[in-house]
């Protein structure tokens, strides 16, 4: 059950408040027909799900309906923080250290 | 009958009360203060549970949550039976009955014996993994092996007691009130910092209440006296006692499983006539949290070391000091340490015989050892107990010399006569909450144990990191407490550590398995887990086959998969498996613990989300009518909804029929309120809805109507329904029913990540309106002298909406049609839903009005081919699969979502899935919605499967079956004849055609005479209903209430969008509202004399609350003072507020929301959005005295019904919503 701040309620709130929106920083290409089937089918589904530090995005959906960025060890669930959009740090995607579970 | 092992003197029970009790049908007697456990050892009963896998019997052997072999079931009747009960944690109470749920058909008789000997046969260590691998063999072992094993099993009836679950904040929680968890409570306590104390037992005090030791002087108990003193008396600590921290789990979030009401009787007493709650979660958010969970006493691993009479050393001590129960006459113990000889000596004390304490050590010589030893104890050096013999109970024990190094046998073996051994190996930390993240414990060498890893948050204190004297223990717990608090942000005044006499202990030997002077594949069996009948030689056997990880050794043994998750035997099991594999204890490693520390039952777990609360159901405004009208409802997504209205001796397929004819010949009316509404505004609204609809909405006039299709961005239909353009700027999206939240949520989604620049508000409007669906050539004439809107086709064409009155109250129309009828949807504000339903029906009357369902509605609908999304469609199907060309916009600039998608060459292909019509050959058969279509008649397997139906009826209007359908290339298909296998065997044909069966022309939608008149005249003025005027009555307390509920309804509500950030937008909102604009997120400000309120909902969302009937004023006066980009929206009629006040509101706060409601947390002027039971609410503390839940219309329903639930224990009052009729204004 984890906590989660929301940096626009500026308070740190239940799991329950909010729902997972994925992985952050997924760029739709900017023209959408220029793209290859390969490089649309990327942006589509191909996620990196790593071990590790991981961005992604959760809406506090109970309560501001903002939409903001979390860094999270998908191993540990430790939360590096929370940041409103596109003001996050850029981490290296799985950089934290996971054990071997 | 007596109590035979009840010492005259001493103990914690009440020697003046007697409570009988029934153990296997059998009647004994007991004290107040005792456990089930102690009792049943007070009367002798040796026997208390047959094993798992060899049917052995089996006798207490420790006193408390490590306690492997009295599982009891508790419970007079069917309905209040607990299994997975431990005796040793079970309190005593007056009529108490429990049994062994295994032992058949007694745990007496030797008839299960037999069947044990036979199973120990069939059941050789590796069995899961052997067995798995023939699941035929399992299949027929499992029902009699769960029988003689003993599972227990689950009440076969309704659970009458209630269960809640209580949200609780604190800084540090301390987990354990043994000398170390109160120590740390007192300096945390003093800090000022919230101090939340759990302990599972029946009164705090852990070791202490069984100790010989002095503090300050005087008997340690008294200090324990002392300290809970000064804790209950702090309003900054609460202590639960009976609670078990049961989970850790991320982030500081620990599950207590408080027991109520267990100690008191089977079933929760009825104080006052009141429902008391019987077992309560609290789900803990502790920023700290102080694991003082202390130690289990490991036993020693030796032959015949389940006979009953085989005790762990401390449960001795406890029996004896607390319970003041000697549950034997002469006693051996065996031990490699000098803590354990307070056992022997508290037997001796009692005047029990001790025939010796066998020490491994050669040569021990701390102070317990010379106590033992001046008061002429005998004790063996350098010896184990390696073998223990007897049936029902012990009869003697063989002692020998024994070299633990070279693990042998070491000297001649000396029989020594007694009832009863005790032993200890060592002590084992209580690790398993530290564990429950994942993180591994960490081995000690100096204590022969696991302590807690690294866990953020988590601070251990005492026995639980090897503290493990007293004054350790105390010092560390005062240390540790003030620790957590500081790292809170809390100091408090030094505590000085109280007097405690040193004791000088000597060092322990470390020691699991006993040798016996048989190999251990030859010696009697060594029980490792009592609970799953693991013995050492299974260990060494699975290592032997190979398995060298601990936790292969685990499945392939068994080893700590009882409910008891190996307490007592985990360590000794990984200690052999070590010694076998000829590698140190921290090599082999110690398996995962996972929630929960000791089993909990479901109602605990489930708390009040069960039965009716189970999940949010959600009402329209017209509720009550549809329940008087006698509707069959269905569930669509959280909402209730009429699927039809028979009438008496209609079953329903009548009741749609007739339903379906009314509508195509008549008029009929659907309360179509539960359709998804999203209020859109902003300069860009136009192009947003180009973006996210596959249709083109650029020439969309005023006063127009368009249905819509939404596409996720791989092409497929998420999501349809009908926009209407209000204004240049303002549009009025209709979704799904159950897409509502889904769509908003997507538009929210795309507007903040992808497109924060285009100028747009989203605002949800579902439950501001209520929507009247009238259906049916006659609808016209019907609604045209309720009416002052031109009904004629010229004025108010089909796919246009007008605004105007009916019956008197203000109302928007869409010519809308979703049955193919001409159809009038009429929107009004919720609140005066009723009136103007009533008002159709008293004039309908004459044409027959009929209210219809949501399967007529289906009937209908298919009949004209117009697909429900999740139904005719699966997440796979494109706009073209369905035929709905016409609806995608090719042309448009923007590269809208779903176009690229459906661009790639499989949603090309010819060969797709395409929607298509199914008539049956036979008209008298529907068929089945999901049935699969195969091209040919004869069944041969395999069959290429090319389809299935997708919406299947019988249609009252043509006279046959009919049905949608999704078919491999069908639209190239029409006129072929398919076949659909049903399970039975018989097979359907049926012809593939076009998917509109009625009316293809579209001329029904403007059927029906020309009518005249458009006065709008009514009889009387419009009432109005609040959310939760049909629940008037409701919560009426006996005695005292601790919670008034009232309904405070008819508030003008708006919501407010815009740039908070931007001065000029706040300056204008000050200029209209007379109130400055919150800006802080979370702020609360209100004129409680002129009923107005705003509150800060985000950075550009804010609530406002105005008087009765003021909303519309208020609106245009927003409107007239703001510029550029902002929105406001009236959902009046979409929200209710409920005022909560009372002694106990606070406490049925924290029973619904996770948001800490604590006044430290939430002074009066703050405002949150948060969850509330499973519905989202705004919270808000207008006053000190009481708070405001601002519930949408549609859960107010489920949210009274949750309070008045939760309410009961402290007494509840309702004062319900009204309604008003303005023609009688005394009411
Ligand atoms: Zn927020």
């Amino acid at each position: 059950m984890f906590q989660l701040y929301c940096p626009v309620c500026r308070e740190a709130r239940a799991e329950e408040e909010f729902r997972p929106k994925g992985e952050a920083r997924i760029i739709r290409p900017p023209v959408p027909e220029a793209a290859s089937d390969e490089e649309w089918a990327d942006y589509l589904y191909f996620r990196t799900n790593p071990k590790g530090l991981h961005t992604e995005q959760w809406v506090h959906a109970a309560g501001c309906r903002k939409i903001f960025l979390v860094v999270r060890d998908t191993v540990s669930h430790e939360v590096a923080g929370s940041w409103a959009l596109g003001e996050a740090p850029v981490v290296v995607e799985g950089a934290a250290e996971g054990d071997s579970r | 009958m007596t109590q035979p092992n009840r010492l005259g003197i001493g103990g914690r029970i009440d020697r003046s009360r007697k409570f009988a009790f029934r153990f296997n049908g059998r009647l004994y007697e007991g004290h107040p203060g005792d456990t089930l456990a102690s009792a049943l050892l007070a009367n002798g009963v040796d026997v208390v549970a047959r094993s798992f896998k060899y049917a052995r019997p089996r006798g207490i052997c420790a006193a408390g949550a490590e306690e492997p072999n009295a599982i009891v079931e508790i419970g007079a009747t069917e309905a209040t039976r607990v299994p997975n009960v431990r005796a040793t944690q079970q309190a005593l109470y007056d009529g108490l009955v429990a049994t062994s749920p295994n032992g058949w058909p007694s745990v007496d008789t030797d008839l299960m014996g037999a069947v044990g000997t036979l199973a120990g046969r069939f059941l050789p260590p590796g069995f899961y993994y052997k067995t798995l691998l023939s699941p035929t063999l399992w299949r027929r072992a499992e029902p009699a092996l769960r029988r003689a094993a003993g599972l227990g099993r689950a009440p076969r009836e309704r659970d009458p007691d209630l269960y809640d679950h209580m949200n609780r904040h604190c800084e540090v929680l301390v987990i354990g009130a043994g000398p170390a968890g109160l120590a740390a409570a007192l300096s945390a306590g003093r800090s000022g910092a919230r101090v939340i104390v759990a302990d599972e037992q029946e009164e705090m005090g852990g070791s202490l209440l069984d100790a010989r030791d002095m503090i300050d002087g005087r008997p340690a108990l008294d200090w324990v006296t002392a300290v809970l003193a000064e804790l209950s008396a702090r309003d900054n600590v609460v202590l639960l006692p009976r609670t078990t921290a049961n989970g850790l789990h991320d982030h500081g979030f620990v599950t207590l499983h408080e027991r109520l009401t267990d100690h008191l009787g089977a079933s929760a007493p009825l104080p006052d006539g009141r429902n008391a709650v019987r077992s309560r979660m609290h789900r803990v958010r502790a920023r700290r949290v102080v694991l003082a969970a202390g130690t289990h006493e490991r036993p020693l691993v030796y032959a015949g070391n389940d006979v009953p009479g085989n005790f762990v050393a401390g449960a001795l001590s406890t029996y004896l000091r607390r319970y003041a129960v000697a549950p034997g006459r002469q006693l051996v113990l065996s031990t490699n340490n000098d803590h354990a000889y307070r056992a022997a000596l508290d037997w001796a004390d009692a005047g029990r015989e001790v025939v010796a304490i066998v020490d491994a050590r050669p040569a021990p010589d701390g102070d317990l050892v010379s106590e033992a030893r001046a008061r002429g104890l005998r004790i063996v050096a350098g010896s184990a107990v390696i073998e223990v013999r007897g049936g029902r109970r012990i009869r003697k024990a063989l002692v020998a010399p024994i070299d633990p190094v070279a693990f042998r046998v070491g000297g001649p073996v000396e029989t020594l006569a007694c009832d009863t051994v005790a032993s200890s190996g060592g002590y084992s930390p209580v690790v398993h909450l530290s564990a429950h993240t994942g993180v591994r414990p960490v081995w000690r060498d100096d204590l022969q144990g696991f302590v807690p890893g690294e866990v953020p948050g988590l601070l251990s204190a005492g026995g639980v990191r090897g503290r493990w004297t007293l004054a350790e223990a105390i010092a560390d717990g005062l240390a540790v407490g003030c620790a957590a608090a500081r790292e809170t942000g809390f100091e408090g005044p030094p505590t000085a550590a109280p007097e405690v006499a040193p004791l000088r202990e000597g060092a322990m030997l470390p020691l699991y398995q006993v040798p016996h002077v048989e190999p251990p594949m030859r010696a009697p069996k060594q029980f490792v887990d009592l609970q799953t009948d693991v013995t050492a030689a299974a260990i060494e056997l699975a290592t032997r086959e190979g398995f060298e990880s601990i936790e292969h050794v685990k499945r392939y043994t068994g080893m700590g998969f009882g409910t008891d998750q190996g307490k007592l035997g985990n360590l000794n099991g990984m200690a052999i498996a070590a010694r076998c594999l000829g590698q140190p204890i921290a090599r082999t490693g110690t398996t995962v613990f996972r929630p929960n520390y000791t089993p909990v039952t479901f109602g605990a777990i489930a708390g009040r989300h069960c039965g009716e609360l189970f999940e949010p159901r959600r009402v329209t405004a017209l509720h009550a009518w549809h329940v008087e009208r006698g509707a069959v409802f269905e569930p669509v997504g959280q909402w209730l909804r009429p699927r039809h209205y028979p009438r008496p001796g209609e079953d329903m397929a009548a009741a749609v029929r007739r339903e379906c004819l009314a509508v195509r010949t008549g008029v009929g009316i659907l309360d179509a309120s539960t359709l998804g509404k999203i209020d859109l505004q902003g300069r860009d609204a136009r192009e947003f809805l180009n973006r996210i609809y596959t249709n083109a909405w650029s020439q969309l006039e005023v006063g127009r109507a368009r249905y819509g299709l939404m596409c996720r961005d791989d092409g497929m239909v998420m999501d349809d329904g009908v926009t209407a353009c209000l204004g240049e700027q303002h549009f009025h999206m209709t979704t799904t029913t159950g897409g509502a939240a889904a769509v908003l949520d997507w538009l929210e989604m795309w507007h903040q990540t992808e497109w924060p620049d285009l100028e747009v508000y989203f605002n949800s409007v579902t439950d501001h309106w209520a929507v009247l669906a009238l259906n049916g050539p006659k609808s016209r004439e019907l609604l045209a002298p309720l009416t002052d809107i031109d009904l004629a086709d010229e004025a108010f064409g089909f796919m246009e909406w007008r605004t105007g009155k009916v019956a008197g109250v203000p109302a928007r129309i869409f010519r809308i049609s979703f049955t193919g009828e001409r159809a009038y949807e009429i929107n009004v504000q919720a609140d005066c839903a009723m009136h103007v339903w009533q008002a159709l029906f008293e004039r309908g009357a004459q044409f027959g009005l009929t209210p219809y369902g949501t399967e007529a509605m289906h009937v209908l609908r298919a009949e004209k081919g117009f697909i429900l999304v999740g139904q005719d469609t699966d997440g796979s199907v494109t706009p073209e699969d369905l035929g709905m060309q016409w609806c995608v916009g090719r042309r448009k600039p923007f590269s809208w979502v779903g176009r690229r998608g459906l661009a790639r060459p499989e949603l090309q292909r010819p060969d797709r899935k395409h929607l298509v019509g199914l008539k049956p050959r036979d008209p008298a058969v529907v068929l089945d919605e999901g049935a699969q279509i195969v091209l040919e008649p004869e069944i041969r397997i395999p069959m290429e499967m090319v389809g299935h139906v997708t919406s299947s009826y019988f249609s009252p209007t043509l006279g046959h079956g009919f049905a949608l359908a999704l078919v491999r290339g069908g639209r190239e298909r029409l006129g072929e004849t398919v076949y659909l296998p049903r399970a039975d065997g018989r097979v359907d044909a049926a012809e593939i055609v076009r998917p509109v069966f009625y009316d293809p022309e579209g001329a029904r939608q403007n059927a029906g005479p020309e009518t005249k008149g458009r006065d709008g005249v009514l009889a009387r003025r419009p009432a109005v209903e609040s959310a939760l005027a049909h629940r008037a009555g409701a919560g009426a307390a006996r005695g005292p209430v601790g919670l008034r509920i009232e309904e405070l309804p008819f508030a003008g509500q708006l919501v407010l969008r815009g740039r908070g950030e931007d001065p000029a937008f706040a300056d204008a909102v000050e200029a209209a509202l007379g109130l400055a604009l919150p800006r802080t997120p979370l702020q609360f400000v209100g004129e409680g004399a002129r009923g107005l309120s705003l509150q800060w909902v985000s950075p550009d969302e804010w609530l406002i609350l105005v008087g009765r009937d003021e909303a519309e004023a208020t609106e245009q006066r927003l409107r007239e003072s703001l510029a550029g980009h902002f929105a406001v929206v009236n959902v009046s009629g979409g929200q209710t507020v409920l005022r909560l006040s009372g002694a106990r509101a606070r406490d049925v706060l924290m029973k619904s929301t996770p948001y800490d409601v604590d006044p430290r947390n939430f002074p009066v002027g703050k405002a949150v959005g948060t969850v509330f039971a499973k519905a989202t609410v705004q919270l808000r503390r207008p006053s000190p005295e009481c708070w405001e839940l601002v519930v949408r219309r549609s859960f107010a329903d489920y949210v009274l019904r949750w309070l008045l639930d939760a309410g009961e224990e402290y007494g509840v009052a309702f004062v319900s919503g009204r309604s008003l009729n303005e023609d009688s204004p005394s009411s």
